[in-house]
């Protein structure tokens, strides 16, 4: 009962580790079929930002609560750089997009590493996020604790932005027909922009909440990307609650397998689960239904 | 047939050509450099030595500042009058954190550069890369880092510690000192870590202390949560953490989150020198054990002098640390053996290489001829306040390097 309480807690903080990431994701791929690998470099800005800001605020609790936002617009300008500069050239060819956006990538870690130099940084945690907090007799800690909340909070933000605003009826119309969204007079190059200032900026507070686990360094992005992805694929291109279900399965399946057998092997085994089930359901837990007619 | 398509069929072949007789002339000058002896120029004023460190991609954290003792070491050397009254001159080049660059970047070194010795490489399996280029071409390379053992190239000299002048003296200090009787090993799963835990199980074996787990995370990964609850759940007396990189950063971060600390379960590392602190956060180590071979707070007159050199050249923020210094040490054997041989050819800085000594940071350090490695004094170290490592335990005087550890009758190989 106690590994089962513990793996099912450390499998959530997994989980909501992976849907912090690919939420802002699942926003850019789904909406425009974009498949920006530069994402994991906007999460190492935004890590990088939650490092200067601490070092500015010079308090570590403070630090980190300016970081979230500051490290919101950080992300969310680079993408929008990104957007202008070379994706929207790019549109309706996802494989140059890819390309393109991965030698991004590259760029900006080397950026990373002549201003920060190639040694980790540690962005010290709040005295109030360490140590843990007792739930059913297992220690979670509060970093992790925090990130999960994080984590929830983006999403449900995300969420309402969609379900109750202007801004999110047009992205919602532009995912489904992007031609009839014109016609009715919705700007899709001003949508296109705006969601990907959210995806990226997104990447940002992953980034800032991930000081709290690991260490800072120019690839920090580029080792969370590929699962961010699978998250993605797994849950449906372009479905926030599809997003949801398969961050947390894979992380709790990871868990769970982990405690079982090594951490390799578990990797393994969820890799081939993906696999798996993507030949049963290529379209993912949840498919988008279009109404456009290509 | 318009003219469009002819002008673009003759470019095709004129690139295919041209492709053609570049690729000719690769193999010509292969084959010359096979056939002649050794191209390394020794008439002049100067001679040519190559440093092979990757200053990008994922090691080049470490790798960069190994660059910068060498070069310290070089200028020193230099300053001083030079090897054999000739300047050191210095060719670098990128390992690029992957090891068929390093294969690629060492043959280039020899071949086209013809440098009398190479310098560099941090990963075991860029020294695997690399290994059977200078075996091939009969060049020399010194390896500055603590490694698995079980190698003993007659091209390679190994200035950083073995497994029984750093793993081995760790193991009799928790069961001597410390007194344990259970053990935790956690790593990341590559061929370092797996040797040495290989090695520790029979040392466990054969001196009672229970093994309660062994775990593997992949290189680079920072999902610590399942192996830190095992661990805690295990509850052995000590870790032994043979993590590389970025993890040890997660592993801590959650080990601490957990509520683990040196006092309750203390952590020996043995890849966390002072250069790695920081990023991992003071916090998350005070207490912690290392077993290195080399500390900066080391309070001997050659290490106050080199801490000094080092902080002048590269600000006084900076750190020095064991394969630094194992680094900026081979150089100088290098030269020891040189003028040993008075000579730069390769056979004859071999043969003249057992029992070159020379002042390190870290002490007397004394090459052995027959497997090519250097003894050592082991450190056991344990993590300041200020991010600096206080050593706590030393083994009596210099240790004998013993790659395949002849000498302990408990391990019969892998």
């Amino acid at each position: 009962m106690e590994v089962f309480v513990s793996q099912v807690f450390t499998g959530l903080s997994a989980g909501a580790v992976l849907l912090l990431i690919a939420v802002g994701l699942t926003l850019t791929f789904g909406q425009m079929g974009v498949i920006n690998m530069a994402h994991g470099e906007f999460l190492m800005a935004g890590a990088y930002t939650a490092y200067v800001v601490n070092l500015v605020v010079g308090d570590a609790g403070l630090g980190l609560l300016v970081a979230l936002p500051v490290g919101f617009l950080v992300g969310g300008l680079l993408g929008v750089v990104l957007e202008a500069s070379v994706i929207r050239w790019m549109y309706h060819r996802p494989l140059d997009t890819l390309l393109v956006t991965y030698g991004v990538g590259l760029v900006l870690q080397q950026v990373a590493r002549d201003v920060f130099g190639a040694p980790a940084k540690d962005v010290p945690s709040p005295s109030w996020l360490s140590g843990s907090v007792p739930v059913l007799g297992y220690d979670f800690p509060m970093a992790r604790l925090f990130l999960l909340l994080l984590s929830v909070a983006c999403l449900l933000a995300v969420l309402a932005l969609l379900r109750r605003t202007a801004l999110g009826r047009q992205v919602r119309a532009t995912v489904e027909n992007r031609d009839l969204a014109e016609t009715v007079g919705i700007s899709t190059r001003r949508t296109d922009r705006i969601t990907f200032f959210l995806g990226s900026g997104l990447a940002g507070i992953a980034g800032v909440a991930l000081t709290l686990l690991g260490s800072t360094g120019p690839t920090i992005g580029a080792s969370y990307i590929v699962e961010a992805f699978l998250v993605v694929v797994v849950g449906g291109i372009g479905q926030l609650k599809g997003t949801v279900i398969a961050a947390f399965s894979i992380g709790v399946l990871q868990a769970f397998l982990e405690y079982a057998t090594s951490g390799s092997i578990a990797k393994v085994v969820v890799f081939l689960a993906i696999v798996v089930f993507l030949q049963v359901r290529p379209q993912g837990i949840f498919a988008v239904r279009t109404r456009s007619l290509a | 047939m318009n003219s469009r398509t002819t002008r673009t069929i003759t470019a095709a072949f004129s690139v295919a050509a041209l492709a053609g007789a570049l690729a000719g002339c690769g193999a010509k000058a292969g084959e010359s450099a096979d056939a002649a002896e050794s191209c390394v120029e020794t008439d002049g004023d100067t001679v040519k030595i190559g440093f092979l460190n990757s200053l990008s991609g994922t090691m080049a954290i470490s790798e960069t500042t190994v660059f910068k003792s060498l070069s310290m070491a070089a200028e020193e050397i230099n300053a001083d009058g030079g090897v054999l009254g000739k300047q050191l001159e210095i060719v670098s080049e990128d390992g690029q954190s992957e090891p068929t660059v390093f294969a690629e970047k060492a043959t280039k070194l020899i071949d086209q550069d013809c440098v009398a010795a190479v310098f560099g490489g941090w990963t075991s399996s860029s020294r695997k890369a690399m290994l059977p280029v200078f075996e091939g071409k009969d060049a020399l390379l010194f390896y500055p880092v603590q490694y698995e053992g079980l190698e003993a190239s007659e091209n390679i000299f190994y200035t950083g510690a073995t497994t029984n002048q750093q793993i081995i003296p760790a193991l009799d200090y928790l069961k001597d000192e410390k007194g344990i009787e259970s053990i935790f090993l956690v790593g990341s799963d590559y061929v370092f870590p797996r040797t040495a835990n290989a090695i520790i199980q029979a040392y466990a074996e054969e001196h009672g202390i229970e093994v309660l787990g062994e775990e593997y995370q992949p290189l680079g990964s920072t999902s610590f949560g399942t192996v830190v609850d095992k661990v805690k759940a295990a509850g052995a007396d000590a870790v032994f953490n043979t993590l590389n990189g970025d993890s040890n950063v997660a592993f801590f971060k959650e080990y601490k989150g957990k509520g683990l600390t040196a006092e309750s379960m203390p952590v020996v590392s043995v890849s966390i020198a002072e250069e790695e602190v920081p990023g991992v956060g003071v916090d998350n180590l005070v207490g912690q054990y290392t077993a290195w071979n080399y500390y900066q707070t080391l309070e001997t007159p050659v290490n106050e002098e080199f801490v000094a050199a080092f902080k002048e050249a590269n600000g006084a923020k900076a750190v020095t640390s064991d394969p630094m210094e194992a680094a900026y040490t081979s150089l100088h054997l290098w030269k020891g053996m040189v003028e040993k041989a008075d000579s730069f050819d390769v056979d004859d800085v071999v043969a003249a290489a057992d029992g070159v000594t020379f002042e390190a940071p870290e002490g007397t350090v004394t090459v052995n001829g027959e497997n090519h490695h250097i003894a050592k004094t082991a450190l056991i170290g344990q993590i300041r306040e200020d991010g600096l490592i206080e050593t706590v335990w030393s083994s009596d005087g210099p240790i004998e390097p013993d790659p395949f550890l002849e000498g302990y009758a408990w391990w019969e190989g892998e």
